[in-house]
């Protein structure tokens, strides 16, 4: 009776653990879609039809096992790269990328020197 | 004339800047079709509206030309486009295939027998996720399918007269 109850107990713990997991993933995925017919909101946050509709689609997606990057790419391929928030890197956006980190090299060397020179 | 690093920095900071910018501004940020139209159909099975069959993409016949239209009874442009609708069901090298989305069965059959079927076909989609395999954000919109099942054109909104003449124009071309 004891072991039987450790198993149910264990069976139950994990049944929560992958739904807690399948939610986490449902909400990061509505997080990064853009609500195309929306202004300025993500699916997540949206309750339009449009959302409402792309929310099943989704989770139906979850469920027969695709992962993150399937969906995007499925969602992609429908509406465009537009509906991703995150874009993907390719070689039209790696400026985009990049350009964070080309500003902070030369923004760090433009005072450096600006300190520089102020020194002398 | 000596140029100074700092100045060779700032100038090239202030070029980056205006490029990103120019390169931002020119995005086309609106949603666009691009993407769907020249692919061909994704495998569907969608639920007929008046019996619990399904029909499948292997029902789109491959000597006739295809509308996919999506269409609900609460939707007043779809009104508007129904007389184009009837219009091109006299075509014969076309078939209508007419997507109910999120509608009621009721209702979607009221207004077919009000304004008239120009459906050869009439599916139900009652959560609307069927039409996502076609792009679909809302109603009506349209699709034309070519008899290779390749999408060869998308119509946002309620087909008009000059929708109907490209889509009379297409047919001729095959």
């Amino acid at each position: 009776m004891k072991n039987k109850l450790i198993i149910i107990f264990f069976y139950l713990f994990f049944l929560e653990l992958s739904a807690a997991e399948i939610n986490n993933l449902e909400s990061k995925i509505f997080k990064n879609l853009r609500c195309i017919v929306c202004q300025g909101q993500s699916i997540a946050e949206s309750n339009s039809d449009f959302a409402q509709t792309i929310k099943i689609v989704v989770r139906d997606k979850i469920n027969q096992g695709d992962n993150e990057k399937e969906i995007y790419e499925f969602l992609a391929e429908k509406y465009g790269e537009w509906i991703i928030y995150k874009p993907k890197f390719n070689y039209i956006n790696s400026l985009l990328w990049f350009s964070p980190y080309i500003v902070l090299v030369f923004g760090g060397l433009l005072i450096f020197k600006y300190l520089k020179r102020r020194k002398q | 004339m000596k140029i100074s690093f700092l100045k060779i920095i700032s100038i090239s900071l202030v070029a980056f800047a205006i490029i990103v910018f120019f390169l931002a501004l020119n995005v086309d940020k609106r949603y666009s079709t691009e993407k769907i139209v020249g692919k061909s159909v994704d495998n569907f099975e969608i639920l007929f509206l008046n019996n619990d069959e399904m029909f499948k993409k292997q029902d789109l016949t491959n000597d006739k030309y295809h509308l996919i239209n999506i269409w609900a009874s609460w939707c007043l442009p779809c009104k508007k486009e129904h007389p184009i609708l009837m219009n091109l069901k006299k075509e014969n090298n076309l078939k209508i295939v007419g997507i109910n989305f999120k509608d009621k069965k009721l209702n979607a059959n009221n207004f077919l027998r009000e304004l008239g079927n120009p459906y050869d076909f009439s599916l139900s989609d009652k959560d609307g996720t069927k039409s996502i395999l076609f792009g679909v954000y809302g109603v009506p919109e349209s699709i034309l399918i070519d008899n290779n099942h390749k999408i060869i054109s998308k119509f946002i909104g309620p087909l008009n007269f000059k929708d109907y003449e490209d889509i009379l124009q297409l047919l001729n071309e095959k």
